[in-house]
C-alpha cells in the first residue's frame, strides 16, 4: 500500500477533517511535553471508536507504517514524540466515562478522559481516582497508563498500575484483548501489570477498568518549613519509619518557595530553606491524633514553624502551589530541565546533598520540589539555553544525579517514564541479559516492532537484536551474540557512561530540553 | 531543530510593528495544562485548535519554520476565540492574549498590502475559504473603519436596525429566506431587540438617590453597543450605583472602548480610540473620579490594557496608566464596597450565572459577581457546568467562525438549561446576544440579564419581563 492510498483510507476511515497532514499542522505532533529531539509524524488521525483504531492499526501494518499513541501530550519523557516518523493516533476525542460501578469500587473509561475530570465526575458518587499526577488537569487516562504514572498521592495509594484492573487493547494483528475483566484478581499470567507502563509499546489501550476509591472522610494539610533542606529531608524519613503513613509528603526547596510565593502570594518567610507539605487523610475521629504526631516529628527534626492549611480553600491554594510548581519555575528561568529519579527515603538527605555540590560543580542552579515520601527526586536544573553551553551543562547534571541516584540503590525514573529522554540510560540500571528479557516480551507483543518504535531501549540495544542475542547465549539455532556499538575496553558501566555523553551531545545538538 | 523549514515556498515572517513578543513566545515551556481550558480544543481534540499549539505556530513563524501566509496559521489564529482561559490556568504566565492580537495584526497587514495567500488552505478541519470573506471585509472596513469610531453614526446606525426590526421587516426577510440569500443569517440572527432609548454621554450627572448620601464620584463608559443596543443596562446600572451612595458622572467625548479593533487585530484603531477615551475622561477631570466604572466584560478587559497597548507611545503612556489605574468593572467595584442590601428586596428566581471570558480570564473576577447575586434575598444561584468557558460569542467570532460559535453556544446553553433556571445572569453583550440567540433557536423561554439588572430590579422590588 502506498503512502497516498494509506492516507486517503484513513480519511474515509475517521473523516477527513480528523486527518492531520499539513506540515505546519504535523510540526505540533512533533513533541509532548518534552520537547527533546523532537520529530515530526507522517500523519495524525483523532479517532472516536476502538473499532476506527482497530482499523487504522491494520492499515498502517500493511502499509509499514509506525504506530505511536498520543493521549494529551503532556508526557515528560517523550513517549509519544514519532521519533521515526509515521502514524500518530491520539485519543483526545474518546473521553467518555462509559460505566460507574461502585458497587464493585471500579469505572470502565476510554483513553482520552483527563484524569482530573474523572475525579471531579466520580466526586459526586463520592469517588475518585487516586493517582494524581501534577498534569492531572490535562493528562489523559491513557496517558497515566502508558507511562505508569504517578503523583502526590502515590505515597499512600501506589502508582497507577495499583488502580488499573484491566485494559482493552489493540494488538498489531488488529486484534482485540481484554488483559482482564475488571475483577480485583485475574486468572492466569497479569497482562494488566505488564502492559502498564509499556508506553504503547505492546498496543495500543482503547478502554480500561479502574479501580475507584471512596473519599476520604476527612483530610487535614499542614507546611512546615525548615531552616535547611537536610533537616526536612529527614523528617521525611522518621515519618515513614514511625509507620505513619500520610497520604502525601512533598517537599519544596528555597528557590521552589520563592516562585511560589510570587506565584501564589503563600507569605511563605525568607528564612525557610525547605518546607514540607503533608497531609493525612482518613476517617475524621483520630486524624487530629495522627497530625499532631507528624508535627511533633516535624519539630524535632528542626522544623521553625508547621502552619495548618486550615479551611478546604487554603489546602486548594497550597495544593495548587505544589502543582504548578514546575511551571512557576518559568518565571525564573528561561529553560529548565526536569530530572525524575529515585532513591530509597534513607539516602534522601544524602543525595540533596550531592545534588548541591553537583550544582555548584557545574554552576547552574537546581531546584527542588518532590514526592519526598517515595523518595521520587525532582531536581529541577535551571538554564538558558542560548547561553554558552549551559545546554550541556544542565544535561551533565541531570546524568550525575542519576548515577548517583542508581549507586545509591535507586533508579532512573520515578513517574515520567523512560520513553526518548532516559532510554540510553537504561543500561547503567539493566544487564544486557536484563535488556533481553524485556526485548523477549515485547518481542511476542510487538514482533512487527510498529508500536512506537526508537523507546525504552537504547539505541544500540534494539529489542529485536537483542532477542537475537538471547538466543545465542541460551545456544538456540539463529542467535547472533549482540555488539554494543559504544563498547571500549568491555566494561558495560564504561560503555554505559559513554553512551549516555554522547547522547547528551545528540539531545543538546538538537535544540536540548524545554 | 528550529532551523529546519517546512516548506519549500519564501517564508514570510513576522516584521514591523506589533511584532509577537518572543519571550512571551518563549514563556511557554510545552506543558499542555492549558488544554482542557480551550474551548476550540474540547470541540475538535485537535493540538492545533490548542493555546499550545497556537503558541507552537506563532513560534514557527517567529523561527522562521512556518509562513506567515500559511494556511494552517492564518486558520488558526482567526479560530481562536481570545477567550483567554489559557492564561487563567497556565502555570508559567504565558500572556497569550497579546501575541494573539499581535499575530492577528501581522497577517491583517499582509492581506491589506494584497499579498495574495498563496499557500494552500489546511484540508484538516475543513475550511472554505482563506481569503478573507466578502463579509468579513465590508464589517473590517465599514464597521470598525467608520461606525465604531463615530459614535453619532454608530447611533444612528442603530436607529436604522431599531426600525428595521418595528416595521416588521426582519420577521418578513427571516421567513422568506431573503437573510440566506445574502450569506447574512447568522449575523442577522444576532440583532437583538434594541433598547427604546439610547444612552448619550454628555457630562450628565447622576446624582446619588434620595435619602442616600453620597460618598463617592464615579465615571460610567457606555461604550458603543452597550449604549444603544442595551441602554437599559445603563439606566439599571446608573440606579444601582445611585443606590450604593455614588454620583454617577457620563463625561462626553468618549466613546467605543476599542475591544473589537484590538482583538480582531486592527491595534492602530485600537490605539486611536484609547487616546479618544483617555483625554475625554481626564476632561472631565480623571482625579476627582474614584472610579471608571464599565459594565461590559470585554470592554472592561481592554479599558484595562490602555498602558500595554500604548506603551510604545511615550506621549500617553503615563497618561494610560493613569487611566487603567481607575478602571472598575462594576461587580469588582460593588463587590469590594459595603454594598447597600438594606435596600435590596426579595427576587424569588431561580438564577444560573454564565461567566463572560473577559470578565473571568481576562480580568479573573469570578467571585464578585456571584457574590451579589447571593446578596439578593430570595435569589436562588445553580451553577451550570463549564460556566466559565467561552459561549462562543467572542466578539466578532460568531461572524467569521459561525459553526464553531454555534457548537459553542449550544454546548453553553444545554450546560445552562440542564441548572433549570428561570434566568442566566451575564455581563457583557457578546455572552448576551449569543445566550439569547441560541435560547431562541432552541426554542427556550429563559430570559438572559445581566447581573446588575437583577441587582436592580431588587431595589425596585420588581421584576421585569
Amino acid at each position: 500500500m502506498n503512502m497516498e492510498s494509506f492516507i486517503s483510507s484513513l480519511q474515509s476511515l475517521v473523516g477527513k477533517q480528523y486527518v492531520v497532514l499539513e506540515k505546519a499542522a504535523l510540526m505540533l505532533y512533533e513533541a509532548d511535553g518534552c520537547v527533546i529531539t523532537p520529530h515530526m509524524p507522517d500523519v495524525v488521525i483523532i479517532p472516536e471508536t476502538t473499532e476506527q483504531i482497530v482499523a487504522a492499526v491494520k492499515l498502517a501494518r500493511a502499509a509499514g507504517v509506525p504506530v505511536i499513541a498520543r493521549g494529551s501530550g503532556t508526557g515528560l519523557s517523550g513517549g509519544s514524540t514519532p521519533i521515526n516518523g509515521g502514524l500518530v493516533i491520539t485519543t483526545t476525542r474518546m473521553t467518555k466515562i462509559l460505566e460507574v460501578d461502585t458497587r464493585n469500587n471500579r469505572v470502565r473509561v476510554q483513553p482520552g478522559v483527563i484524569n482530573f475530570e474523572l475525579s471531579q465526575y466520580l466526586g459526586a458518587y463520592g469517588y475518585y481516582f487516586a493517582p494524581d499526577p501534577s498534569s492531572q488537569k490535562a493528562c489523559s487516562i491513557g496517558g497515566n497508563i502508558g507511562m505508569n504514572s504517578g503523583g502526590p498521592h502515590c505515597v499512600k495509594y501506589g502508582v497507577t498500575a495499583s488502580h488499573i484492573m484491566g485494559v482493552q487493547m489493540v494488538l498489531e494483528d488488529g486484534s482485540v484483548l481484554w488483559t482482564g475483566d475488571g475483577a480485583p484478581d485475574s486468572i492466569g499470567y497479569d497482562l494488566t501489570g505488564i502492559t502498564v507502563g509499556s508506553a504503547g509499546s505492546f498496543g495500543l489501550v482503547t478502554e480500561a477498568w479502574l479501580r475507584i476509591m471512596r473519599l476520604p472522610e476527612s483530610v487535614r494539610v499542614v507546611l512546615a518549613l525548615y531552616p535547611d533542606i537536610v533537616s526536612a529531608a529527614e523528617t521525611v524519613s522518621a515519618i515513614i519509619a514511625g509507620g505513619l503513613l500520610p497520604s502525601a509528603l512533598e517537599m519544596m526547596d528555597k528557590l521552589v518557595i520563592k516562585a511560589v510565593n510570587d506565584a501564589y502570594k503563600l507569605g511563605l518567610p525568607d528564612s525557610a530553606y525547605a518546607a514540607l507539605i503533608i497531609e493525612v487523610d482518613g476517617v475524621d475521629d483520630g486524624l487530629d491524633d495522627l497530625m499532631a504526631e507528624v508535627v511533633a516529628l516535624c519539630r524535632q527534626k528542626g522544623a521553625l514553624e508547621v502552619r495548618p492549611a486550615k479551611t478546604p480553600e487554603e489546602q486548594t491554594r497550597v495544593w495548587a502551589a505544589r502543582k504548578n510548581a514546575f511551571g512557576a519555575m518559568g518565571r525564573l528561568a528561561r529553560s529548565y530541565y526536569l530530572v525524575d529519579t529515585v532513591v530509597p527515603r534513607t539516602k534522601l538527605p544524602f543525595l540533596l546533598d550531592q545534588v548541591v555540590k553537583i550544582s555548584k560543580k557545574y554552576d547552574l542552579p537546581v531546584a527542588n520540589v518532590f514526592h519526598a515520601g517515595d523518595g521520587n527526586l525532582h531536581p529541577l536544573v535551571l538554564y538558558d539555553k542560548t547561553r554558552g553551553d549551559e545546554d550541556h551543562r544542565a544535561h551533565m547534571i541531570a546524568y550525575e544525579v542519576m548515577k548517583l541516584c542508581v549507586e545509591q540503590g535507586g533508579v532512573i525514573s520515578g513517574e515520567h517514564g523512560v520513553g526518548l529522554e532516559k532510554k540510553e540510560y537504561m543500561p547503567d540500571l539493566f544487564t544486557t541479559d536484563d535488556l533481553a528479557a524485556m526485548a523477549a516480551l515485547h518481542q511476542s507483543f510487538n514482533a512487527s516492532g510498529m508500536f512506537n518504535p526508537g523507546k525504552t531501549f537504547p539505541t544500540s540495544q534494539q529489542p529485536h537484536d537483542l532477542v537475537l542475542h538471547r538466543r545465542a547465549a541460551f545456544g538456540l539455532p539463529g542467535g547472533v551474540p549482540l555488539r554494543l556499538s559504544f563498547a571500549v575496553d568491555g566494561e558495560h558501566e564504561h560503555t554505559a557512561g559513554v553512551a549516555a555523553n554522547s547522547v547528551i551531545d545528540k539531545v543538546v545538538a538538537a535544540g536540548g530540553w524545554v | 531543530m528550529s532551523e529546519i523549514k517546512l516548506t519549500d515556498i519564501p517564508i514570510i515572517g513576522f516584521s514591523g510593528a506589533d511584532v509577537p513578543d518572543s519571550g512571551v513566545i518563549n514563556t511557554c515551556v510545552h506543558c499542555g495544562l492549558c488544554l482542557p481550558a480551550c474551548p476550540t480544543y474540547r470541540i475538535t481534540g485537535s493540538e492545533l485548535s490548542s493555546p499550545r499549539g497556537r503558541i507552537y505556530l506563532m513560534k514557527g513563524v517567529s523561527e522562521g519554520r512556518v509562513s506567515l501566509d500559511d494556511g494552517v496559521f492564518v486558520d488558526q489564529m482567526s479560530q481562536c476565540l481570545n477567550c483567554r482561559a489559557c492564561e487563567a490556568v497556565c502555570p508559567s504566565g504565558v500572556q497569550y492574549g497579546g501575541i494573539l492580537e499581535a499575530s492577528r495584526a501581522q497577517i491583517q497587514r499582509i492581506r491589506d498590502s494584497g499579498h495574495e495567500m498563496t499557500n494552500l488552505p489546511p484540508t484538516t478541519q475543513v475550511r472554505t475559504a482563506i481569503k478573507t470573506p466578502i463579509g468579513e471585509r465590508l464589517i473590517r472596513r465599514f464597521v470598525f473603519g467608520a461606525l465604531f469610531k463615530n459614535m453619532g453614526l454608530f447611533r444612528a446606525f442603530s436607529r436604522g436596525m431599531k426600525i428595521y426590526q418595528k416595521i416588521g421587516l426582519q420577521t418578513f426577510a427571516r421567513k422568506t429566506g431573503l437573510i440566506k440569500l445574502f450569506g447574512m443569517a447568522e449575523s442577522e440572527a444576532m440583532l437583538p431587540a434594541i433598547s427604546k432609548q439610547f444612552t448619550v454621554p454628555t457630562g450628565q450627572v447622576f446624582a446619588a438617590s434620595a435619602g442616600i448620601k453620597a460618598t463617592r464620584r464615579v465615571a460610567l463608559m457606555p461604550g458603543c453597543i452597550m449604549s444603544t443596543v442595551f441602554a437599559h443596562v445603563h439606566d439599571a446600572t446608573i440606579r444601582v450605583l445611585q443606590k450604593n451612595g455614588c454620583d454617577v458622572v457620563l463625561p462626553g467625548g468618549q466613546g467605543c472602548c476599542g475591544a473589537l479593533h484590538t482583538h480582531g487585530g486592527d491595534m492602530d484603531g485600537g490605539r486611536e480610540l484609547a487616546r479618544k477615551n483617555i483625554a475625554a475622561m481626564e476632561a472631565a477631570g480623571l482625579d476627582n473620579f474614584e472610579a471608571i466604572i464599565i459594565n461590559a466584560a470585554g470592554c472592561g478587559s481592554t479599558l484595562k490594557e490602555y498602558a500595554h497597548m500604548l506603551r510604545d507611545d511615550p506621549a500617553w503612556h503615563a497618561r494610560a496608566e493613569k487611566f487603567v489605574a481607575k478602571v472598575r468593572d462594576i461587580h469588582e467595584f460593588l463587590a469590594a464596597i459595603v454594598l447597600n442590601t438594606a435596600d435590596l428586596k426579595p427576587l424569588p428566581l431561580v438564577v444560573t450565572y454564565q461567566e463572560p471570558c473577559h470578565m473571568a480570564h481576562a480580568q479573573r473576577i469570578t467571585t464578585q459577581p456571584r457574590k451579589l447575586l447571593k446578596s439578593i434575598p430570595l435569589l436562588k444561584l445553580i451553577e451550570m457546568q463549564e460556566s466559565a468557558m467561552c459561549c462562543g460569542s467572542a466578539g466578532i467570532y460568531n461572524l467569521t467562525e459561525p459553526e464553531m460559535a454555534g457548537q459553542l453556544g449550544s454546548r453553553k446553553v444545554s450546560n445552562a438549561l440542564a441548572t433549570g433556571a428561570s434566568v442566566i445572569a451575564t455581563g457583557n453583550p457578546g455572552c448576551a446576544m449569543q445566550l439569547a440567540n441560541e435560547l431562541r433557536k432552541a426554542g427556550k423561554h429563559v430570559q438572559v440579564k445581566y447581573v446588575v439588572e437583577l441587582l436592580d430590579e431588587s431595589y425596585r422590588g420588581q421584576t421585569d419581563a
